[in-house]
């Protein structure tokens, strides 16, 4: 998608602008046929591997259901016409064939920002909008702590590299991976709020009093993340520390700090930047463990609790808009490497 | 024939034996290729790697155990003496049940704390109207009324485990010290006419020292392990090590149970999507053109589903499936079984497609390397360049993948476990241990034992094989090995 040429330094605006601009639409064109795909493979999970009369039985309890009960419950939530193909449907140009079945109306219609209604009869599309402050109001401040408390750590670790400190850093780092997220949040809720009484232990409110709420998940979110992540950025940074441009700016009588500060840091920024770009659309759909342990009313609780109550059409609409977050997010990611090198050049 | 039991093989306990057998074999297949060879002895002088992997070996031993199961008989009924039909029970158990058959069989009423002689919560006393703590029926029984003795008792079986312990470990060294000698002594002669020059000789006499003191690490880690296994056994027999907990199961045998459940998650898994991402990597880089393409539009796809949403939707939907067919399964055990494959399976499937990434751009840069063209020059069939200069090039990164996704398959397990899309609620794993025990910090006084244990199983299993990873990836990598 990208390529390495030797663009010249002064490019203007308006040359450098137009072929991102076509770039972004091509690349949004391709996402139609992935997203196409994303929706049939959870139509086929949904529907095809279940029929919606599996599902009506399995809501309505498996014994003692009588077929009327069945129809009616499919008749509610619009799963009474065929799957995918309405021979019997009448109307223009014979696109009714297509439209009038379970597969356009529950399916497609997600397109165009429609996702129905969850079986408790709220519409999803206004829940999702509540829904997505507070997952925001945890995982942005989650992020961007976390981002830079791994880079200081790893930094640190650079600093002294081959030495102990360094050594009991990454031990430290493999130790903290190996730990469960679980036992991040468990032990933090009892440590922190149940102990030592600081900050209650769930949640939510809005307007400034959620800080105090948000302190703690996002502590935890850090320290969860910050093993693994330390210990990818430290590789980068030692891979960058052995390139040419390190030595020269050494030789030039460049301290240490300097060095770290000035070269290393800036260039390794590309490729740290780069991958974590694409995370960003994703903070929207929040994190589905952290809320629902600190009772934060937000994307990730609202999944789990669909997940709970087998609520089948909220997890379709979750996966829907988990997946266009994601091209977005490898969207970004193309766009930011142009961006942070300019040695790339979209094509 | 008749034998007292029935061997009841799951289909999980025939595809991890399956497994077992195969890596033996590719390990056998391993030993005649030099660089391969090479490699692996630099993962057998690493320290940590050696104490990493006595670890991993005795998690493994104990999951080998679980995994060899039976159906006991069931005694005749009296009155049909003459009954021909053996009837066998519905429980399925596994050898490792019939060793902790002492922890299994006795268990409490609910909670009670590590070692305890009591109930850990107040109820009404037998014979009296006061509330107090009841004594347990099983924990500390052995001591009557002498309670007073308990600590005494406590030190005694220790000291008389930890002595079991080291009796085993010596003996186990001696028999291993000859064995080794032996071993050592052909090793020696045979290398002896080779090697020419100094430098040559210098290097395989630093190799060896510390080849040696990785086996004398490994050896100390046997002789922990030793010791806990022979203390824990000793106090196991009189008390409840770990506690029990709401249902008053003893701990430390939900622990030991829930190895394999983990184990099993994170091999089987890899054995799903390892030939699916292989075989689709290498015909994406090495074809190109639409293969390519579909290829790419296939893991993209899947991989735009956020990972959770889409084993969340697929294990709904075989909740369903396995809800509306009750009649598949003959016994409970083989429903969990199914689920937890059934997981394997779904896990497999949203895993692959990292590995064929990985795989498919590396096959971009080997398909032009002359050796490749070479071979194409001479006619060699795609399939025949594919199977014998490709893929044995990629091995050491699909050899480093495998044991990179196993420790995070066996982290995930708990998290899906926790969200209500794991492994059945009946199948015992750290998963839902700690969903079962999530509430017990709030208690007051709270309960920690539960979670300890669950959380420090999995910590030492996780940690050891992501030590293990290190150093497998230090030795095979190319751009890190020496």
């Amino acid at each position: 998608m990208y390529q390495c040429t030797n663009a010249s330094p002064s490019r203007g605006g308006s040359v450098y602008f137009a072929p991102m601009l076509a770039y972004i639409i091509r690349r949004l064109l391709y996402a139609v046929p992935i997203l196409l795909g994303v929706n049939l493979i959870t139509f086929v999970l949904f529907f095809v591997v279940n029929s919606p009369d599996d599902m009506a039985r399995m809501q309505l309890g498996i014994k003692r259901v009588t077929p009327e009960a069945i129809q009616k419950w499919k008749a509610e939530r619009g799963y009474d016409q065929p799957l995918i193909w309405n021979a019997t449907a009448v109307g223009s140009a014979g696109m009714a064939h297509l439209t009038e079945t379970v597969f356009f109306n529950k399916s497609m219609r997600m397109f165009a920002g429609d996702f129905g209604r969850a079986d408790d009869g709220r519409d999803i599309a206004s829940e999702i909008k509540h829904r997505a402050w507070p997952s925001l109001a945890i995982a942005v401040p989650t992020f961007i702590l976390g981002l830079g408390v791994a880079i200081a750590f790893a930094l640190l670790l650079v600093f002294f590299r081959a030495t102990r400190l360094d050594f009991f850093g990454v031990v430290l780092c493999v130790a903290m991976m190996s730990i469960s997220g679980l036992f991040y949040i468990i032990g933090g809720q009892w440590l922190v709020a149940k102990v030592w009484h600081w900050v209650p232990i769930s949640g939510y409110a809005t307007g400034l009093t959620a800080a105090k709420f948000l302190v703690l998940p996002v502590f935890i979110g850090v320290i969860a993340g910050l093993g693994a992540s330390a210990r990818w950025y430290r590789t980068i940074f030692l891979e960058e520390i052995t390139r040419d441009y390190v030595r020269t700016a050494r030789a030039k009588g460049a301290s240490e700090s300097a060095v770290l500060f000035r070269h290393v840091l800036r260039n390794a920024m590309i490729p740290i930047l780069t991958g974590v770009v694409a995370v960003i659309p994703t903070l929207f759909m929040g994190s589905l463990l952290t809320e629902s342990f600190f009772g934060i009313p937000g994307l990730g609780s609202y999944t789990i609790e669909a997940i709970n109550a087998q609520d089948f059409a909220v997890v379709r609409a979750m996966v829907f808009i988990g997946s266009v977050l994601y091209i977005l997010g490898l969207l970004a990611t193309d766009i930011s490497y142009t961006l942070a090198d300019p040695r790339v050049s979209l094509k | 024939m008749s034998l007292p039991f029935q061997v009841v093989v799951l289909w999980s306990d025939a595809l991890f034996f399956g497994l077992i057998t195969a890596v033996v074999m590719l390990g056998m297949c391993t030993r005649r290729q030099a660089p391969l060879r090479q490699s692996w002895a630099r993962v057998a002088s690493d320290k940590v790697a050696m104490v990493s992997a006595t670890i991993l070996a005795a998690f493994l031993f104990v999951g080998v155990l679980d995994s060899l199961h039976y159906r006991a008989q069931l005694d005749a009924v009296p009155g049909q003496a003459v009954a021909q039909k053996i009837n066998y029970a519905v429980e399925v158990n596994s050898l490792l049940d019939v060793l902790l058959a002492p922890l299994r069989l006795h268990p409490e009423k609910t909670y009670s704390a590590p070692l305890a002689t009591h109930l850990f919560s107040k109820e009404p006393l037998p014979g009296s109207i006061e509330r107090g703590f009841p004594r347990l029926a099983w924990g500390g029984g052995h001591l009557g009324k002498a309670l007073e003795h308990r600590t005494i008792d406590i030190v005694q079986r220790s000291a008389l485990g930890a002595a079991g312990g080291l009796l085993l470990w010596l003996m186990l060294v001696s028999a291993m010290r000859l064995r080794f000698n032996r071993h050592n002594h052909v090793i020696d002669s045979a290398e002896k006419i080779p090697n020419g020059t100094q430098s040559a000789g210098a290097g395989n006499a630093a190799r060896k020292t510390s080849r040696r003191a990785a086996s004398h690490a490994a050896m100390l880690t046997l002789l922990v392990l030793f010791l806990i296994m022979g203390i824990t056994m000793a106090l196991g027999s009189g008390y409840h090590v770990l506690g029990t907990d709401k249902v008053g199961q003893d701990v430390l045998y939900l622990s030991l149970k829930s190895i394999r459940t983990g184990l099993l998650i994170g091999t089987l898994t890899t054995l799903v999507m390892l030939p699916m991402a292989v075989l689709l990597g290498i015909l994406a880089g090495y074809l190109g053109g639409w293969v390519d393409d579909v290829i790419q539009y296939l893991y993209t796809t899947l991989n735009s589903i956020p990972g959770v949403l889409l084993i969340a939707a697929a294990v709904l939907m075989m909740q369903v499936v396995i809800d509306t067919h009750p009649d598949w399964f003959a016994t409970s055990a083989e429903r969990a079984d199914a689920r937890l494959l059934a997981l394997c399976l779904i896990l497999g499937m949203t895993s692959w497609t990292g590995l064929a990434r990985l795989l498919r751009g590396e096959t971009l840069k080997l398909r032009e390397l002359e050796f490749v063209q070479a071979a194409r020059a001479f006619g060699v069939s795609h399939f025949a360049i594919m199977q014998r200069h490709i893929l044995p090039n990629l091995m050491h990164i699909v050899l480093i993948a495998l044991v990179m996704d196993f420790s995070g398959l066996v982290l995930a397990e708990a998290v899906l476990s926790y969200v209500g899309v794991g492994v059945d609620p009946a199948t015992i794993s750290f998963g839902t241990m700690i969903n079962a025990a999530r509430m017990e910090l709030a208690r007051d006084p709270m309960v920690w034992w539960s979670l300890a244990a669950a959380f420090t199983f999995m910590f030492i299993l996780v940690l050891a094989a992501n030590l293990l990873t290190d150093a497998v990836r230090d030795a095979f990598d190319p751009r890190t090995a020496a």
